[in-house]
């Protein structure tokens, strides 16, 4: 009964969508008030309809509802509750119900903190969005469909990879989810904004706020991710080129080049019409990623024709908005005339740099990704796109990026001093140079990498303590000290920001440039170097666990004599899933993370031992989170709190 | 092996498989395939990072436990005994597995395309917003003769 509530719910969800998606629309054109005012409430009345849906497939997992189909595929009466509830959306229907709720959020957010929107841009926004959830809700329950029973339910379930019953997996996707639908936000902004044949400063201002929280979540997002396939794939690799992972990549990019041009639109009224374009891009490439993900359509040409309809339907929904969006761009940009003026030198061109350069990125990852599909599909050629190419044709591309950040962003609006923004950073320059330096003199080996790594990093860093420092005034220190306190938030999350990107920078070039590895066989009760470290495998013994068995082994790991760490690196069996797992043990450290893996007995009695020392591992994490956290102190700034109580504020925000 | 069959996968969604495929226990390079030569072992690592499994979806055969992956690999360590250089055995394992095994596609032919489609739309992006800047600050047109005049008087005043 609750289940066949939470699909009427949903199907009552896509009328209301209907609704929404149309009348407040023509209540715009009209300058209907009445039919404009059906927005809010039916945005409301939508999230709760969903948000019914989703809880009664959340009950049908926790109370393991073998009727229903997905619940029989996906779970199993003796999985943890942790796992029940994320059994939810860790599978293709559930997921999606999950998209749509999201969908529904901030469809509701717009309607009830959007006080301070024009009557007709928020009908406007809302109906668009309300029409990527009519698509999506359709795909749900047409093909998809979470709600479907089984004439004949099994007694149990037939559960859930016990890989995937990890925390750090079990809240990947609602973030990354977050974040991909967090930029259909901008999107629906940009169309109405089209629609609406006018975009200004408070355009900008009302867009960037929810650009900054999706690209908040999509960092999150795929941090946790990179961060579970570093610990639980067992060789320390934390990025692999992956299709899937470059589908959340690509967005991840494009939003971050889109939270830096809405701020052009927001402060200077100018690159309206480039901004309004890589909203659409933003989004666009979300649902690219889910067409990707979904479809299968890249990992293999043949899981794509085991279920063409839900891979066709996804490209028709792609099609029609992002075709649709792009059509009305074509028509309209034209009036979106841009009032500020700048000059070659300056914070605007810093910025269109800054966007060049994410959006070329961004193109590079999606090129690879799409070129082995354009090898057989169109060359009839067997082609293979994987780390190799895109460490060498994206990463320049980053490096560019890095370079140019410190003194672009020191740059005056309007028009800058190159000369001045490049005084102001050369204490930053010789510093990172010196450390570069320090770097290339204190590694074995005569990797270029690392140094440049190091180099980068700390130029960026050190670049974004310039810009802050900068922004005190030209008095006593204490004075600038005691300005510092008052310095508004923004600046402290572009500090953040800046700062994260430069730690990762550091974090990536080290895991590459020197990590150590070490494989070989091993006896027990013997040592053997790792590094500065000695490792010996103390002892191997067969451990129960509670739904499998385990071969431990206890390695004790000393520097110069003293114990630094006892690690229990396992390999696991699950009986039920017939499936061997990896354990690595890893010591977590500020400098260095100790991983080790124990692998396969050997005819000898020893055992095959990889052993990894990874430098600056947990920078990396580090980095993203301050990303992160930058990306919400500048959401908490004053001036988007401001802007949501008061009626009164302004249009745009002068320039500084 | 019963670890590959589709039937466990088929239920999952397909992120999640490219995610298991990679989770299967390491099984890749083993102490036994390597070679005593240090510098002969990090050539064939090296190599070995820029092959694709040919019957796996985007592992490497550095990182395979497929057992064609460690043949490959076994073949890359004797052909480097045997004093090839790494293009020479790269070749020879192209010219048996095809391109596809290559992971970073030669730039050469219709993979230019991919190669520089980076740089090709860098330059443009940096054509068009230079025309677009150039475009935005025109020098606004002198003031015409009654204009001036009108300015002279304004300012007299």
């Amino acid at each position: 009964m609750i289940v066949e509530l939470g699909h009427f719910a949903l199907i009552l969800a896509l009328m209301v969508a209907l609704v929404q998606a149309t009348l407040p629309l023509w209540g715009a054109q009209r300058g209907d008030a009445r039919l404009m005012a059906l927005a809010g409430p039916a945005a409301g009345v939508q999230l709760v309809l969903i948000g019914i849906s989703f809880a009664a497939l959340t009950w049908a997992f926790v109370a393991s509802d073998f009727s229903l189909a997905v619940v029989v595929s996906n779970s199993h009466t003796l999985k943890p509750m942790l796992y029940k509830v994320a059994g939810v959306w860790g599978n293709h229907e559930g997921s999606l119900l999950l998209w749509v709720l999201i969908l529904a959020i901030y469809g509701a957010a717009v309607a009830w903190f959007g006080d301070n929107l024009p009557v007709r841009l928020k009908a406007r926004v809302l109906s668009v969005q309300a029409m990527i959830g009519v698509a999506f809700m359709a795909f749900l329950l047409l093909t998809s469909n979470p709600f479907w029973r089984l004439v004949q339910p099994p007694l149990d379930g037939e559960d859930m990879n016990p890989l995937l019953q990890d925390p750090g997996l079990a809240f990947h996707p609602p973030f990354l989810y977050l974040g991909y639908v967090g930029l259909s936000m901008a999107f629906s902004f940009a169309v109405a904004a089209l629609i609406e044949g006018r975009i200004d400063a408070a355009w900008g201002r009302w867009v960037r706020p929810w650009t900054l929280a999706a690209w908040v979540f999509l960092t999150i997002g795929i941090a946790l991710g990179s961060w579970w396939a570093y610990y639980e794939l067992g060789w320390g690799g934390f990025w692999f080129w992956d299709p899937v992972e470059n589908a959340s990549f690509m967005p991840w990019l494009l939003a971050g080049a889109l939270l830096h041009s809405a701020v052009v639109v927001e402060k200077r009224e100018s690159l309206k019409a480039w901004t309004i374009l890589l909203a659409i891009l933003a989004f666009g490439f979300s649902l690219i990623g889910t067409f990707i993900v979904r479809s299968g359509v890249i990992t293999s040409v043949h899981a794509f024709a085991n279920d063409p309809e839900r891979g066709v339907f996804i490209l028709m929904i792609l099609g029609l908005f992002i075709g649709g969006a792009l059509v009305l761009f074509a028509l309209r940009a034209g009036a979106m005339e841009a009032r500020g003026i700048f000059a070659l030198v300056s914070r605007e061109s810093a910025l269109v740099a800054n966007n060049i350069l994410l959006s070329v990125a961004a193109f590079v990852v999606f090129i690879g990704t799409i070129w082995p599909l354009v090898g057989s599909m169109l060359l009839g050629r067997d082609l293979s796109v994987g780390e190799p190419f895109f460490n060498a044709a994206f990463t320049p591309f980053i490096v560019g990026l890095a370079l140019i950040l410190p003194p672009g962003a020191m740059l005056a609006w309007k028009r800058g001093d190159m000369g001045r923004s490049l005084r102001a950073v050369i204490p930053a320059l010789v510093l990172a140079l010196a450390l570069g330096g320090l770097a290339f003199a204190m590694q074995t080996g005569r990797s270029a990498l690392g140094p440049i790594g190091m180099m980068l990093g700390a130029w960026v860093i050190l670049g974004a303590l310039t810009d802050v420092w900068g922004k005190t005034g030209r008095e006593g220190v204490s004075a600038r000290l005691s300005r510092l306190g008052r310095l508004p938030r923004a600046d402290w999350g572009k500090l953040s920001a800046h700062g994260g990107l430069g730690v990762t920078i550091i974090a990536v070039a080290a895991m590459n440039a020197w990590k150590v590895e070490d494989i070989r066989v091993v006896q027990v009760g013997e040592s053997f170097p790792l590094g500065s470290y000695e490792v010996l495998l103390k002892d191997v013994h067969e451990v129960e666990g509670p739904n499998y068995t385990s071969t431990m082994g206890e390695m004790v790991v000393t520097k110069a004599g003293a114990e630094v760490a006892v690690l229990y690196p396992e390999k696991r069996f699950y009986p039920v899933a017939q499936m061997p797992t990896t354990e690595a043990a890893i010591d977590f450290g500020l400098m260095r993370d100790l991983y080790l893996v124990l692998g396969d007995p050997q005819n000898d009695g020893g055992w095959a031992v990889r052993s990894y020392i990874e430098p600056l591992a947990n920078w990396l994490w580090g980095g993203a989170l301050l990303m992160a956290f930058g990306g919400l102190l500048s959401l908490s700034d004053r001036r988007y709190r401001v802007a949501a109580g008061a009626r009164k504020v302004p249009a745009g925000v002068p320039a500084e | 092996m019963k670890l590959f069959g589709l039937g466990r996968w088929a239920k999952c969604p397909p992120y999640i498989v490219a995610l298991f495929l990679l989770a299967v226990p390491v099984h890749a390079v083993q102490p036994d395939e390597m070679l005593a030569d240090p510098v002969l072992e990090a050539r064939a690592r090296e190599i070995s990072r820029d092959i694709r499994c040919p019957v796996c979806q985007g592992e490497t055969i550095d990182d395979s436990s497929a057992p064609i992956s460690r043949d490959l690999r076994l073949i890359i360590r004797e052909r480097l005994v045997a004093g090839d250089s790494d293009d020479e055995v790269v070749d020879f394992i192209v010219d048996r597995f095809g391109e596809g095994v290559l992971f970073k596609p030669r730039a050469e032919g219709v993979n230019l395309v991919l190669w520089l489609a980076g740089p090709a739309l860098l330059l443009a992006g940096i054509a068009v917003a230079v025309g677009a800047q150039r475009r935005r600050t025109v020098p606004e047109a002198p003031l015409s003769a009654d204009e001036e005049a009108r300015l002279q008087e304004i300012l007299k005043k």
